[in-house]
This record gives structure tokens, sequence and C-alpha cells, in this order.
């Protein structure tokens, strides 16, 4: 068992799409959102859509938080590495997100920013820990998953005394996110966007476990499936979801049962909750600002807040014009439907952030459906 | 940039909160700092660089047989073509 090639078997999947096929009631149609933008990932590259029969409909959910973080934060990002002459350490998914202007990451490195790309923030610490002279900044995103790792990192600067380490805060939460989608008007009058159950995320569940999503299922009466991010897991998560709609159940249901439990990691919880607050709103790319959907350093923590440390500007940034990376985000419009998609927007030359990173909808349109997926109105760039 | 990949852990350093996992060829030091009980030869979720959640065979086998079950029906025929 290596956990990798066991749930990407074509003989399974074919069992699986069989059911599918059988048990989705062809007089109705299931709308599911995949919250997770690496389900987006794994329907494009392994086909799923194609293994499901007409009335099956994945709708691509913000859980991409390359993609849901607003330029503003990128451009404060640019100002520490810039302005303040800070070493600004970041995950890789964001060296190419664009920024105001087009500015990105990548492009302030190559105007001698020192802008390093870090694999883990055991790398933020050491870099810290090298350049003693030096101010060093982690740009920390993502959602649950991502959040603990930035949390031991601070908690060890305490530790160590570190004078010359900070974190740029932008962690968000997920259960928020799916909560502001249903309540979105688009949503709420169904009048342009039906969702009728989620797949709920793998690695995010692995740490918050699945009980959050609880109360969700039942005030708005979708069922939820927790759902690995193989192909096997989001096939059989579909299966679910649909039998939960053809039952008029609306409960959470794990099928990720080999990694999440109800309670999920209770010693990555506590250490998150030492170390961040919730922060009152905070702006999504896409959702707008967005009440208790994000995270803050504590005041015990301040002298590691780079918020704190540092002068940073209000951002009066604006999305690039034309780019429907916000509406794609809610769900509301589909890749192919932006005017800038593969016309100017390509992965090698992203304008939206939904097509940098490979969890994007609109990279994951690109890179393996653009040929297969007719845009509504016109016919996919080639 | 939620990605984990399972891996195996094949020695520990508990003093320092690290194990080295092997992921094919690949071999990784990776902190350990989120996990409350991790041994050699256990399957971890690595996600940069922490292991974030053990895996467990028992459910992993259980999701397979369930999958396997979910193909498995007499009237499969009358669903029309298999997927292709």
């Amino acid at each position: 068992m290596k956990y990798v090639d066991e749930f990407r078997a074509r003989d399974l999947a074919e069992g699986l799409a069989g059911a599918i096929r059988r048990e989705a009631a062809p007089g109705r149609s299931y709308n599911i959102m995949e919250f997770c933008g690496g389900h987006t990932h794994a329907i494009f590259r392994y086909g799923v859509q194609d293994l499901m029969p007409s009335n099956v409909h994945y709708i691509h959910g913000p859980g991409c938080p390359v993609c849901v973080l607003p330029i503003g934060r990128i451009d404060n990002a640019l100002e520490l590495a810039e302005r303040h002459k800070v070493i600004l350490c970041t995950y890789g998914d964001m060296m190419r997100v664009p920024a105001s202007g087009r500015r990105s990451l990548l492009k302030a490195k190559a105007d001698g920013a020192d802008v390093h790309m870090i694999y883990s923030t055991q790398d933020a610490l050491r870099i810290a820990a090298e350049n003693p002279t030096r101010q060093v900044v982690l740009f920390a995103i993502g959602f649950e998953t991502t959040t603990p790792p930035t949390a031991i990192a601070l908690k060890a600067a305490a530790d160590r005394g570190l004078t010359n380490f900070s974190v740029f805060c932008n962690h968000v939460l997920t259960p928020a996110a799916i909560k502001e989608i249903v309540e979105s008007p688009e949503v709420r009058d169904s009048a342009r966007v039906a969702i009728d159950a989620f797949l709920g995320p793998s690695h995010v569940s692995s740490v918050i476990g699945s009980a959050p999503y609880e109360p969700f299922a039942k005030v708005y009466r979708r069922p939820v499936v927790i759902a690995g991010f193989e192909p096997l897991d989001v096939m059989q998560a579909t299966l679910m979801a649909i039998r939960q709609l053809n039952d008029g159940r609306h409960e959470v249901e794990n099928q990720y049962v080999r990694v999440v439990t109800r309670e999920g990691n209770r010693k990555a919880q506590g250490v998150v909750d030492e170390v961040f607050e919730l922060r009152p709103s905070f702006a999504w790319r896409g959702l707008g600002e967005v009440a208790d959907s994000a995270l803050r350093i504590r005041a015990e923590f301040a002298a590691f807040d780079a918020e704190r440390r540092f002068e940073i500007s209000p951002s009066t940034a604006r999305e690039p014009k034309s780019c429907e990376c916000p509406s794609i985000l809610r769900g509301a419009k589909k890749p192919t439907d932006c005017k800038l998609f593969g016309n100017g927007c390509t992965p090698d030359n992203p304008i939206g952030s939904c097509m940098v990173s490979s969890e994007g909808a609109c990279a994951a349109y690109w890179t393996y459906g653009r040929f297969r997926q007719p845009a509504s109105g016109s016919e996919a760039a080639a | 940039m939620c990605l984990a990949l399972p891996a195996e852990v094949i020695s520990l350093d508990l003093a320092r909160q690290a194990a080295v996992v092997a992921l094919g060829p690949v071999r990784k030091e990776i902190s350990i700092a989120l996990l409350d009980e991790v041994a050699i030869g256990d399957f971890v979720l690595v996600h940069v660089g922490y292991a974030l959640h053990r895996l467990s065979p028992e459910e992993a086998e259980r999701t397979l047989s369930m999958m396997r079950a979910a193909g498995d029906c007499p009237e499969a025929e009358l669903a029309g073509e298999s997927a292709a």
C-alpha cells in the first residue's frame, strides 16, 4: 500500500463510473461544487468529468489560496521586499501571481529584491538565523493546511529569541468561505448558480476534522462529502453525494477516512489557537470582505507580526480589467466565459490569479480541458 | 497549495522533532512537530515540509473495498456501455 496508485486504478474507476451512471436519476441534475483546487486539478487531469453522465456537473470553488488572495496583499508583500528591503520568504505558488501593474514577486526578484522561494517554514527560520543583520519576513498564505507550519515557525522564532523574523499573515479559513458562497445572491436565489452539494476539502479537513462542516450542512441543507485528492476519491465522494441527494439527506460524510477524523489533528489545532486569533474581516478575491474568515497574529506574538513591525500602505489595488477571476472563484462563471482566457492570459503569461497555480480553475481548463470544453458563446481558445 | 503527499517514515530524530521520509527514490527531512506519535514504517501526509497526519492502512483498505463493491453490481449490464 503506497496510498497513490491504488487510488488511480482504472478498473475501480470504471466500476464507480458505472455506479454513478446507474444511480444518477435521469430526471434531475446534480450540481456539485468541489471547493478545493486540488479536486479541480484531479477532475481535469484524470478526465473525471468525462466519466460522469451529462446531468452530473462539477462547479469549481474558491479553494485555491493563491487565487483568492487579493492583489492588495501581494502589493504589500512587494512593498516589504522593495521598500523595506527585507528578505521575503515565500512559497513558490506566489512568485508569479500578478500584482498591481502586472508586477510580481518574480519580477521584483529579477529587479534585485531579496525574494527567497522556500519549501518549508523551517527554511525561513534558517534564513533568519543565517542573516542576523537583515529582517526576514515569511509571506504566509494558505488555508488551514498551511497554517500550523506557520504557527510552529513563529513559536520557534519566539523560543529562540529571533529578533529579525516576522510573519506577514494571510491565512484564511475554509468553512467561512463555503458559507459565503452559499449566501451569495447568485447561489441563494439559484438564479444563476445552482449548487446541490459540496465536496469538502481533503487536507484542510485532516487538520480541522469533519465536525466544523456539520452546522453548515444542517443550516443550508446541503450534503458535504469530504473527499481525498485522488481521482477515485473524487468519484466515490461524488457517488456518496448523489446518494444523499437521492435520499433527500444533507449530512457531512467522510470519504477520506484514511486521513480525516471527526476531530482532526488536535495538536495542530492547539498550536494554531496559541498563535493566531480570528480577524474580524478579510478581503478575498472574488468574494470581497468576508467576516471571521481569516486569522491574525495574537498580541502576545506582536513582535513577530510583520503588519505591526513594518509600515504597510493600505492598498487601492484594482483587479485587471476584463479578468473574470472573481466570478470564476464564486462558481458563477467558467474560465471559458472570460474574454482573456487563452487570449493574452495563459499559464505562461497569467493576467488573473486562477491561471497561475495549477490548482486554479483557469490553469486546469487550459492544461487539460481547453480542447474538450466548448466555451459558452464561442469555441475555447486553442 | 494544499497538496500533500503520502510518504513512508524511514528514520526518526525525536530530539529535533524531525523524520526522514521516502517518496520513491527521494529522501527528505521533514518536521514531525504536528504529530503526537509516529513510528518508522508509518505513512504520513507531507505538506510544506511537515507531517500533517498519519495514514490509516486499515481505512485505506476499507475504502478500496467499498470502491470495488460500488462497481460490483449484478445489473451492471443494464447500465449500457462500460466507461471508456
